[in-house]
């Protein structure tokens, strides 16, 4: 029996500003990962992130991360890495939170943002 | 200082010229990421976690107000106010977009300054002992001949590939202040019994997954045979080197796979090959560029009213115990301006306590500033006439904390917070054990104690050589930091040894306060510092203070 799939979102960094974007189902690139596409069939999820890299104009590395459906219905990265990447760094009120967005997923130390 | 002559300025303004029609092909299509990655690392450009992140040369740690004040100019108009000091003598700017890139780099350019081999598998930023030229216990300033190495490396065509990067230190002290021993090369300025000037050469020392003390090649080389003799060892390595492997590609391996006597013996015959082709050019250049190095004009003044400030203000006497070294010249000071406040992001400077800074070297610093592998600045040169003035703006500015060599001087790289090879946070850690220790008010009875973190197994935060070294890792998804103590970057140089199972990120700042508390009652007396007294008692005692398995002397 194979794993079971955990499901996807793809991300990437965005080739003029640098921060991390996310793939949405209607094929633009968000900054809030809320709105990203989550991806819980395999085979869809490699389409998805061929689609992904053949705009390398637009982005850079893209890669499928794993995510869980949040309380809200979108997409909460598993790993702490990728939950920094929706939050920015915790020394400065800079990046994402400093553009009004809402970090999702744990971060360590401060489990109240978890959106799971 | 160095000046820029005509062909460092035309060499780094076509870099620029060249970059940004490379960013602009990027930014059109013309070319992949895959084909644009190494022309963006070979000018200092990483993408990183949140942002592009611009990785700026600051050579043999060298900057004049001008420079610094463009730092401050960059930092306000194309990222978000600050800069970050690193352990290798480098600013780092965290949030640049891309296309304003080639525009940062011609501003530098415009105060000599560069980002070029920041990056990639060459020769890097070449580093230096950050006292040089006003350290009372050095033989010579190595400065002159860490620029020599920038021109002969910078776009070296035999050494653009190597197998891996290549990191260059330099002393002139005895007492080593450069970290010479965890560098690829270290060289450290010695006199022969002839008295004549020349270098020990040290190789394959380095830090990172397989941390190793560079050991002796060369005992005495003499002056003039420096450039050939480099170039011999990079050559050996150029070849020797494995590039099958990134993880086994650094010059350690190598003079470890092979053993120093073989890789020596390489060395040696081309050296013997190589050194008649050097036919005198070189110490014609290093002479000029020593001109350029001449001492400022130190002055002669009292230092009654000095004196007189230091015994009626305890808060500034307290600053001079600690934030000063002696200078080679009577009445002058060595001031170190700590980037460590405690519960701020060590190394982390904003553009207006830069321009604080450039100011102070322009009025009190005969115009000049060293960054220090510890993320701070120095103003190599003050009258102490003049160090209560100092003293006051570093106040006002947030820079006048006392705390050089103290718990809290903590180097940290960025961790998590930034970095795209990161496992675990570093500034976080470093924040939380200097606000700790300023609650405890005890980092002053403790002395002196480097705590050094990484927040990967890379050590960018030079965890190895800290007094105490905190590695932090991924344990499964969550943040754990590995503890290593006896680490020493000096001239006595070891490399810490791990001690037991690492620990969850809300319980690491408690082991090192019981690790520092405990030190202060196993310590023979105050002047025993927490290395000496690690180094007599050896690790049981220490990792009975860490996991609380140590009875206390009351207990006993």
């Amino acid at each position: 029996m194979s794993r079971r799939f955990t499901p996807k979102v793809v991300s990437a960094n965005h080739l003029i500003e640098g921060d991390a974007v996310w793939l949405t189902e209607d094929d633009r690139w968000t900054r809030d990962i809320a709105q990203a596409e989550l991806i819980e069939d395999e085979a869809v999820a490699q389409l998805r992130l061929l689609f992904a890299k053949s705009q390398p104009a637009v982005v850079v590395g893209p890669d499928l991360v794993d995510a869980v459906k949040g309380a809200d219905g979108g997409p909460v990265p598993t790993h702490f890495r990728e939950a920094f990447r929706t939050h920015g760094p915790t020394n400065y009120l800079h990046g994402k939170r400093a553009e009004g967005l809402t970090p999702r997923g744990k971060i360590p130390g401060n489990e109240t943002l978890s959106n799971v | 200082m160095y000046k820029y002559n005509e062909f460092d300025e035309a060499f780094v303004r076509e870099r620029v010229r060249q970059f940004r029609t490379q960013v602009e092909r990027r930014i059109d299509g013309s070319l992949t990421e895959e084909e644009f990655r190494p022309l963006r690392l070979m000018n200092g450009l990483y993408l990183q976690l949140h942002a592009y992140m611009l990785r700026v040369a600051i050579p043999y740690g060298t900057l004049n107000p001008d420079q610094m004040r463009q730092l401050a100019m960059i930092a306000e108009r194309w990222d978000r106010g600050y800069g970050h000091f690193t352990t290798r003598q480098n600013i780092q700017f965290n949030w640049p977009r891309l296309k304003d890139v080639p525009d940062i780099l011609d501003a530098l350019a415009d105060v000599g300054m560069h980002a070029i081999q920041t990056s990639g598998n060459c020769v890097r930023n070449v580093t230096a002992d950050h006292f040089a030229a006003a350290a009372a216990d050095e033989i010579a300033d190595p400065r002159p001949v860490a620029e020599l190495l920038r021109e002969w490396s910078t776009d070296h065509p035999e050494f653009q590939f190597l197998p891996r990067k290549f990191k260059i230190a330099i002393t002139g002290s005895p007492n080593d202040r450069a970290v010479t021993r965890a560098h690829d090369i270290g060289l450290r300025m010695v006199r022969n019994e002839a008295g004549e000037p020349g270098f020990e050469v040290l190789v394959g020392g380095g830090l990172g997954r397989t941390p190793m003390l560079a050991q002796v090649i060369r005992d005495f080389l003499p002056k003039a045979d420096l450039l050939p003799y480099i170039e011999a060892i990079l050559g050996a390595y150029n070849l020797k080197g494995r590039r099958d492997n990134k993880y086994k590609a650094r010059i350690k391996i190598t003079v470890f796979e092979n053993g120093l006597d073989a890789f020596k013996a390489d060395v040696e015959e081309r050296f013997a090959r190589l050194r008649s082709q050097w036919t005198g050019a070189d110490q014609e250049i290093l002479a000029e560029i020593e001109a350029q190095f001449a001492p400022p004009a130190f002055r002669n003044a009292p230092v009654d009213a000095y004196e007189a400030f230091r015994a009626g203000n305890g808060v500034f006497r307290a600053w001079t115990d600690v934030n000063l070294h002696p200078h080679k010249v009577d009445g002058y000071a060595i001031v170190s301006i700590s980037l460590k406040k405690h519960g701020a992001t060590p190394g982390d400077a904003t553009a207006d306590q830069m321009r604080v800074m450039a100011d102070l070297a322009e009025r009190y610093g005969h115009g000049e500033l060293r960054i220090s592998h510890e993320q701070n600045v120095i103003l190599p040169h003050v009258h102490k006439s003049d160090l209560p003035a100092v003293w006051a703006a570093l106040r006002e500015a947030e820079l006048a904390t006392a705390n050089i060599g103290l718990v809290s001087d903590i180097i940290a790289c960025p961790g998590m917070d930034y970095c795209a090879l990161a496992t675990a946070r570093s500034i976080p850690i470093a924040q939380q054990i200097a606000t700790r220790f300023e609650e405890l008010k005890v980092e002053h009875e403790v002395g002196p104690l480097k705590i050094k973190i990484s927040g990967c197994i890379n050590a960018c935060g030079h965890h190895h050589v800290g007094h105490i070294g905190i590695l932090g890792l991924d344990r499964a998804g969550v943040e754990n930091y590995q503890v290593t103590l006896g680490g020493d970057g000096t001239e006595t140089a070891a490399i810490g040894e791990k001690m037991g199972p690492g620990f969850p990120a809300e319980e690491i700042v408690g082991a090192v306060e019981r690790l520092v508390l405990g030190y202060l009652e196993v310590r023979r007396d105050a002047e025993e510092t927490f290395l000496e007294a690690f180094r007599r008692l050896g690790p049981e005692p220490f990792k009975g203070f860490l996991y609380g398995t140590e009875e206390t002397a009351d207990a006993a």
